[in-house]
C-alpha cells in the first residue's frame, strides 16, 4: 500500500544527560522490533501480548540478552496514537550513551532513524492532525526561540483554532440567514437586517484586528527582529556587528546576502532573536558600485524593525543626510555615539542628537575597543520589546505569515461587507464577501482546503520522497 | 417480437421526457418517446406556473442550450412577473402562470411535428441489455451491462442504443388523501407498476420519495374581494432568448393573495394525527422546501399566518390552485381547513389535495453525464433522479438527452460546472449529494450566483448549445455580436469622461446626485446608486443605439464590477480543484488515512476530480487534504 511506511525511531527528549529520556518508535513493526529488545522481570519477551495504552516495566537487552537498561515501555496501538501507527515509547535512564545504544539496537533490528518532524509528518499524512496543527508543528521544529516554541505549542493546543472557529460559526450563521431569506422571504425577514449585520461585522473586524496585532509581535519574535545597522562609512558598523555576534558564536549563522554589500547575522539576546544586517555606509557617492550598496542599505533600513544608527562621535558634525533623517523619523532607532574611548577628540554629544531627532530617542555612548555600552545596548533592545508588553500565558499569537495574510484578507472582505451595507446594496451582495471571509478563516484552521498550503506543507514535510 | 430500431428511447412524456426526446431528434437521431398517456404530454400535475426563484434561471438556461420549455411557456402563459426586482440582479427571477391545458397541447404538437421523433402510448415493463462480457473497454470503464432496448407490456421489443428514463412520479405510485389510498399516478392517471422490478433486476437501487399537491377550488365559490389582487408585469419579459417580446404581450389573468390564520392552524393541530405523514403511513420522504401546510404549522409554531396564493389553472376551467396549502389531510379536514381562510369560506373543492409516493433512484448511481454508472447507455432525468419541480426535470431531461446523443455520436459529453450554470449546480448536487428528500433548486444552492444570472444565461451557455448542435450557426453568431456590442459599449463608457462644468453640476443637482469633484467617466457615474444608463443619457448624447438586453448587460457589468470580479476569483479557485483529476483506477483502500465514511462514499460516488470529491456527503476537508497529498505522491511516483 501506498502510505504504509517503514518503522522509524528517534530520541524524543533532548540529547543531554538528563534523569530520564524517551525513545519513540512508530510504524508497523514498532511492536515486533521493541518486543525483540524488551524482556519483563521474568526474562520473557512478552510485549506482543500487552494491551494498547499500557505501561510495562522491564529491561532492554541486546542480542546476547545482556541488559542494557532498566525501562518502562508505553504501548499505543494504531490508530489510537499520535501517528495513527503502532507507537512504542521507551522510557530509559536518559544517559546519552545508554540512549544511543538503545537507538542503535533498534536500528540494527530494522528501524530507521526518523528525520526531523517525521512523526508529525506521519500524523499529518494519516489524518491525525489538520493543516494548522501540522503547520504549528513545523514551526515548532523550526522555532528559533522559546517564545516561538511556546506559541507553537499553544496553536497546537487549538486556542487559535477555537478563536477562528467562533468567528467562522457566526459568519456562517449570518450567511445562512441571508440565504434563507432569499429563498423563503415569507419566513425570514430582512427588514432592518443590514443594521444588525453591521454591528456584528464591526465586532468580527475588531476581534480579527486583535489577532492581527498580536501577529506583528509574533512574527518579529519568531523570525527575529530585523535590526539594521546604519551609519557613515567607518563609523564602526561592522565592529558592532562582530561585537554582538562574537559573544554568541555558538548559535550564529552567517548568511551572506545575495549581494556582497549586506551581511546578515542571527544573534540571540535572552529570549529574543535579532536578525542583524550590516549595511554599506550611507553617504553621497559617485562610485557606481558603492552607490548601489548605499541604496540597498536605505531600502533595507526602511523595512527594519529596529535601526541602530552609529555615529562617530569624533566627527565634526552630524550628517545631514535626508535619507537618514527620514529613516529615523519613521522607525524604532537607537543612536550609538561610537568611539567614546577617544575621549579627547569627542565633538558630538548626546544633546546634539536630542536637538536634532527629539528627546525620546535613546542614545548610548559606545566603544568597540573597550566594549563600553554594549551591555546597555542589549538591555535597551530587550526592554524595547518586553516593557509594557507582558504576555499573558494563555494568549495566542499569530506567528505565521500565511496565517496573518489570511487574517488580513478576512478583514478586507469584512470591510467590503461594511461598504456594501453603507452603499445600501441588497443583502444578496453581502454574501460574496462573507463567503470570502469565511473561506479565508477556514484556510487558517484547515477547514477549507487551500491547495497552495497542501503543496507547501507537502514540500516541507515530504522532501526527498 | 422486435418492432423497430431506434437510436434513443425516452421513457416518459413529462417535462424531462419532452426535452430529452426533442434534443435527441433535433440532433438527428431516430428517437421515440413512450408515454402512458399521449393526452397528458408535458402535464403539470401540481402548480400552474413555470419559473420563480432560481427555477426561472433554469428555464433561461434550458433555452440558452436549445431546449423548449421557455418557448412553450412564452406561448401559453396567463400572467408573468419578474420576481425580486428590489434585490440585486442575481436573484431577479422570472415566473409565469401557465395555462396548463394549452401548455400541454402546445408541447404535444411540437413533439408530433418534430422530425425524427415518434410519440407512442405504451407502458414499458422491461429494460433489455446486451452481454458485454467480451467488451474489455466497457468493463474497464466500470460498466456491467449495456442497454439494448425496451419491452412493452404488450410484449413488443424496441431496440435502441440509449434509453433515457424520465418516469417522474409514476413508478409504483400511490396517492394518499388522509386514510384513503389509491394506487394511481398523479391526478388519477395510470401508474407504471412493472418497470421498477426490471430496474432492480438490472442492479439499480431504488427508494421511495414523496411529494404533494394542494386542492383545486371551484373558482365560482371563491370570494376574491377578501384577497389582494396580484398582477403581472407590463410589459412582459419573455423566457426565451428567441421570443420577440412584442409578440407575446397580452391581457393577463390575476392571481390572488390571502393568508391562513390561527383558526386554520388550530384545525390542523387538532387533526395532525390523521395526517398520513404524522401517522406514519407515508414511507417516502417529502421535500423540506416545498412543505405541506401541516409541516409549516408544525415547524413554525410561532407564525400566526402563512401566505396562500390563489392561481388560475387555465382558460379551459374555472378551477383555482391554492398555492401554499398542499396537504395530505383527510378530505373532511381539508374542507374545514380551506374554509377557515378568508375568501375561501364557501369554497367547493373540485380536486382534493393529496400526497404521492413513488420509486426513484438512490443517490450515488449516476455519472456527471446523468448516465447510470453500471449500465452503458442508460440515462435518467427528473423526479426519477430524486429531484422535484418541472424546471429541474426539464433541465435534466435536456442534459441527459444531449449526453445520450453525445455518447452515440462519439462526441464529447456536455458538461456544465457549478460556476457555469444552475443546471451545473443541479446536476452536480444530484450526482454527488446523498439527497434524502426530493431535491429542489434554490438560489442558495448556487455559490456563484452573481455570475449565474437569468439575464446572462445566453452568454453563459449558448456556446455549449452550439457545440452540441442544438443552437444554430445563425443564433450563435447573433450571440457573438451581442457580446461584442456589450464589450465595446462597456469600454466606451469607461473612457468617456465628463468634466465638472456648470451644466454637468446642474444636471447632477437635478438628479439628486452629489456634484462632481473632478472629471468622471460615464461608467463611474453609472456606479452611483441613484444613476443609471438611461437617466444620464443627456451627458452622453452620442451613444450608439443599442438593444435593451445589451444595455442591461453593460449596466450590470459596470454597476457591480467589483462584486463580479471578486466572485470571478472565487470561481478561479473553485476551478483549480475541479481541474485536479482523480485517476479512474484510484484504489481508495490505498489512501489509508481517509476516514471510514469518507472512503465508503468516495468509492460509492467515484468522483472524477478533487472538487467533486470535496462536495460528496461525508467527505470533510481533512479527507480532501489527505487525498490531495496522496494524489501529489501518486503524481510524483508515476512521473518517475
Amino acid at each position: 500500500m501506498f502510505f504504509k511506511e517503514d518503522t522509524i525511531c528517534a530520541i524524543a527528549t533532548a540529547m543531554i544527560d538528563a534523569g530520564i529520556g524517551i525513545i519513540r518508535i512508530s510504524g508497523e513493526e514498532a511492536l515486533s522490533i521493541a518486543s525483540k529488545l524488551y524482556v519483563d522481570t521474568k526474562g520473557n519477551h512478552s510485549l506482543l501480548n500487552k494491551d494498547s495504552h499500557t505501561i510495562s516495566y522491564g529491561f532492554i537487552v541486546d542480542e546476547n540478552e545482556n541488559k542494557v537498561d532498566e525501562v518502562m515501555i508505553s504501548l499505543m496501538k494504531a490508530p489510537r496514537s499520535y501517528t495513527k501507527e503502532d507507537v512504542v515509547e521507551i522510557n530509559s535512564h536518559g544517559g546519552r550513551l545508554i540512549m544511543e545504544s538503545i537507538l542503535n539496537l533498534l536500528i540494527k533490528n530494522g528501524c530507521r532513524l526518523a528525520e526531523p518532524g517525521e512523526f508529525t509528518k506521519r500524523a499529518f499524512l494519516n489524518g491525525r492532525i489538520d493543516l494548522t496543527r501540522a503547520e504549528a508543528v513545523m514551526d515548532l521544529i523550526h522555532a528559533q526561540n522559546e517564545f516561538s516554541m511556546k506559541n507553537s505549542e499553544r496553536q497546537l493546543g487549538g486556542i487559535l483554532f477555537n478563536k477562528i472557529e467562533d468567528i467562522r460559526k457566526e459568519i456562517i450563521y449570518e450567511m445562512a440567514y441571508i440565504e434563507s431569506a432569499i429563498d423563503d422571504p415569507e419566513n425570514y425577514d430582512l427588514t432592518g437586517y443590514d443594521e444588525r449585520l453591521k454591528v456584528k461585522n464591526e465586532d468580527w473586524i475588531s476581534r480579527l484586528n486583535y489577532l492581527i496585532n498580536t501577529s506583528e509581535e509574533g512574527i518579529i519574535r519568531k523570525e527575529g527582529i530585523k535590526t539594521v545597522i546604519i551609519g557613515k562609512p567607518n563609523a564602526g558598523k561592522s565592529s558592532l556587528l562582530n561585537k554582538l555576534a562574537g559573544e554568541e558564536k555558538a548559535i550564529v549563522t552567517d548568511i551572506e546576502g545575495t549581494t556582497r554589500d549586506i551581511i546578515e547575522e542571527t544573534i540571540r539576546l535572552d529570549d529574543i532573536v535579532l536578525r542583524v544586517l550590516d549595511t554599506a555606509g550611507i553617504r553621497d557617492t559617485d562610485d557606481k558600485v558603492e552607490k548601489i550598496g548605499v541604496e540597498r542599505a536605505v531600502q533595507s533600513a526602511q523595512s527594519a524593525d529596529l535601526i541602530l544608527y552609529i555615529i562617530d562621535s569624533t566627527d565634526d558634525e552630524i550628517s545631514d543626510d535626508e535619507r537618514i533623517s527620514e529613516l529615523i523619523k519613521n522607525n524604532h532607532v537607537i543612536v550609538l555615539l561610537n568611539k567614546n574611548d577617544i575621549s579627547d577628540r569627542i565633538s558630538i554629544l548626546e544633546n546634539d542628537i536630542h536637538n536634532i531627532y527629539g528627546d525620546n530617542i535613546p542614545v548610548i555612548k559606545t566603544s568597540m575597543v573597550d566594549d563600553t555600552g554594549i551591555e546597555d545596548l542589549k538591555k535597551i533592545i530587550t526592554d524595547m520589546f518586553f516593557n509594557g508588553n507582558i504576555i499573558p500565558k494563555e494568549e495566542i499569537y499569530i506567528t505565521n505569515i500565511r496565517q496573518k495574510e489570511a487574517l488580513l484578507n478576512t478583514c478586507d472582505s469584512l470591510k467590503k461587507v461594511q461598504s456594501s451595507i453603507e452603499a445600501s446594496m441588497s443583502e444578496d451582495f453581502y454574501s460574496i464577501d462573507l463567503m470570502n471571509a469565511y473561506s479565508f478563516l477556514g484556510e487558517i484552521i484547515g477547514q477549507e482546503v487551500d491547495d497552495d498550503l497542501v503543496e507547501e506543507i507537502f514540500s516541507k514535510f515530504c522532501m526527498g520522497k | 417480437m422486435i418492432v423497430d430500431n431506434y437510436d434513443v428511447i425516452v421513457i416518459g412524456g413529462g417535462h424531462a421526457g419532452c426535452e430529452a426526446g426533442l434534443a435527441a431528434a433535433r440532433l438527428g437521431l431516430k428517437t421515440i418517446i413512450f408515454t402512458l398517456s399521449v393526452d397528458n404530454i408535458a402535464f403539470m400535475p401540481c402548480n400552474p406556473h413555470i419559473g420563480g426563484s432560481s427555477k426561472g434561471h433554469l428555464v433561461r438556461e434550458i433555452d440558452a442550450l436549445g431546449g423548449e420549455m421557455g418557448k412553450n411557456i412564452d406561448k401559453t402563459y396567463l400572467q408573468s412577473k419578474m420576481l425580486n426586482k428590489s434585490k440585486g440582479p442575481a436573484i431577479h427571477s422570472l415566473r409565469a402562470q401557465a395555462d396548463k391545458l394549452e401548455y400541454s397541447k402546445s408541447m404535444r404538437m411540437i413533439l408530433q411535428a418534430q422530425k425524427n421523433l415518434t410519440v407512442k402510448q405504451a407502458e414499458i415493463e422491461e429494460l433489455l441489455y446486451d452481454d458485454i462480457s467480451t467488451d474489455k473497454d466497457l468493463i474497464e470503464e466500470g460498466y456491467e451491462k449495456k442497454i439494448s432496448g425496451v419491452k412493452t407490456v404488450t410484449g413488443l421489443i424496441y431496440k435502441s442504443k440509449a434509453v433515457v428514463l424520465c418516469t417522474g412520479t409514476y413508478l409504483k405510485s400511490r396517492c394518499l388523501c388522509g386514510e384513503s389510498i389509491s394506487y394511481t399516478g398523479p391526478n388519477g392517471l395510470q401508474p407504471s407498476n412493472l418497470l421498477s422490478q426490471s430496474l432492480i433486476d438490472g442492479g439499480v437501487e431504488l427508494r421511495r420519495f414523496k411529494t404533494g399537491t394542494p386542492a383545486r377550488m371551484d373558482g365560482n365559490t371563491i370570494d376574491y374581494s377578501k384577497m389582494e389582487i396580484q398582477t403581472g408585469d407590463t410589459p412582459v419579459v419573455p423566457f426565451s432568448f428567441d421570443t420577440n417580446p412584442d409578440d407575446i404581450q397580452k391581457g393577463q389573468h390575476y392571481c390572488y393573495l390571502t393568508y391562513t390564520n390561527e383558526k386554520t392552524h388550530e384545525i390542523i393541530r387538532n387533526n395532525i394525527d390523521r395526517s398520513p405523514i404524522y401517522a406514519g403511513i407515508i414511507e417516502g420522504i417529502g421535500p423540506r422546501y416545498c412543505p405541506s401546510i401541516e409541516d409549516k404549522v408544525v415547524k413554525f409554531p410561532d407564525k400566526i399566518r402563512h401566505q396562500v396564493f390563489i392561481e388560475p389553472e387555465g382558460t379551459h376551467t374555472n378551477e383555482m390552485y391554492v398555492d401554499g396549502m398542499s396537504s395530505s389531510m383527510p378530505e373532511d379536514v381539508q374542507i374545514q381547513m380551506y374554509r377557515s381562510v378568508p375568501g375561501l369560506e364557501n369554497c367547493v373543492i373540485v380536486k382534493n389535495a393529496y400526497a404521492i409516493e413513488y420509486d426513484c433512484l438512490c443517490s450515488g448511481q449516476l455519472y456527471p453525464t446523468l448516465e447510470i454508472k453500471k449500465i452503458r447507455g442508460l440515462f435518467s432525468a427528473g423526479q426519477f433522479n430524486g429531484s422535484s419541480g418541472y424546471e429541474e426535470a426539464a433541465a435534466q431531461g435536456l442534459f441527459a438527452g444531449i449526453n445520450a446523443c453525445m455518447q452515440i455520436l462519439g462526441k464529447p459529453y456536455l458538461s456544465i460546472d457549478r460556476s457555469e450554470g444552475y443546471i451545473g449546480v443541479l446536476v452536480d448536487d444530484i450526482v454527488t449529494k446523498d439527497n434524502l428528500e426530493p431535491y429542489r433548486m434554490m438560489t442558495s444552492r448556487a455559490e456563484y450566483r452573481l455570475l449565474l444570472r437569468q439575464d446572462n444565461a445566453d452568454i453563459r451557455l449558448r456556446k455549449k448549445g452550439y457545440e452540441v448542435g442544438l443552437i444554430s450557426e445563425e443564433k450563435y453568431k447573433a450571440l457573438l455580436l451581442k457580446e461584442e456590442l456589450i464589450k465595446n459599449e462597456t469600454e466606451r463608457l469607461k473612457e468617456l469622461k465628463v468634466g465638472a462644468s456648470k451644466d454637468v453640476q446642474d444636471f447632477m443637482d437635478r438628479l439628486d446626485s452629489p456634484r462632481l469633484k473632478t472629471a468622471a467617466s460615464i461608467a463611474e457615474l453609472i456606479c452611483r446608486p441613484e444613476l443609471n444608463y438611461y437617466n444620464i443619457a443627456e451627458l452622453d448624447p452620442e451613444r450608439p443605439k443599442l438593444s435593451k438586453d445589451v444595455i442591461e448587460q453593460v449596466e450590470i457589468n459596470i454597476k457591480y464590477e467589483g462584486y463580479i470580479e471578486r466572485q470571478q476569483r472565487q470561481v478561479d479557485k473553485f476551478k483549480k480543484m475541479e481541474n485536479k483529476k482523480i485517476p479512474a483506477d484510484i484504489d481508495y483502500n490505498d489512501v489509508i488515512s481517509l476516514r471510514l465514511e469518507a472512503r465508503a462514499n468516495l468509492k460509492k460516488f467515484k468522483p472524477v476530480n478533487v472538487g467533486q470529491a470535496s462536495r460528496i456527503s461525508g467527505v470533510n476537508p481533512a479527507d480532501i487534504s489527505v487525498l490531495l497529498v496522496y494524489l501529489e505522491n501518486y503524481r510524483k511516483n508515476s512521473n518517475h
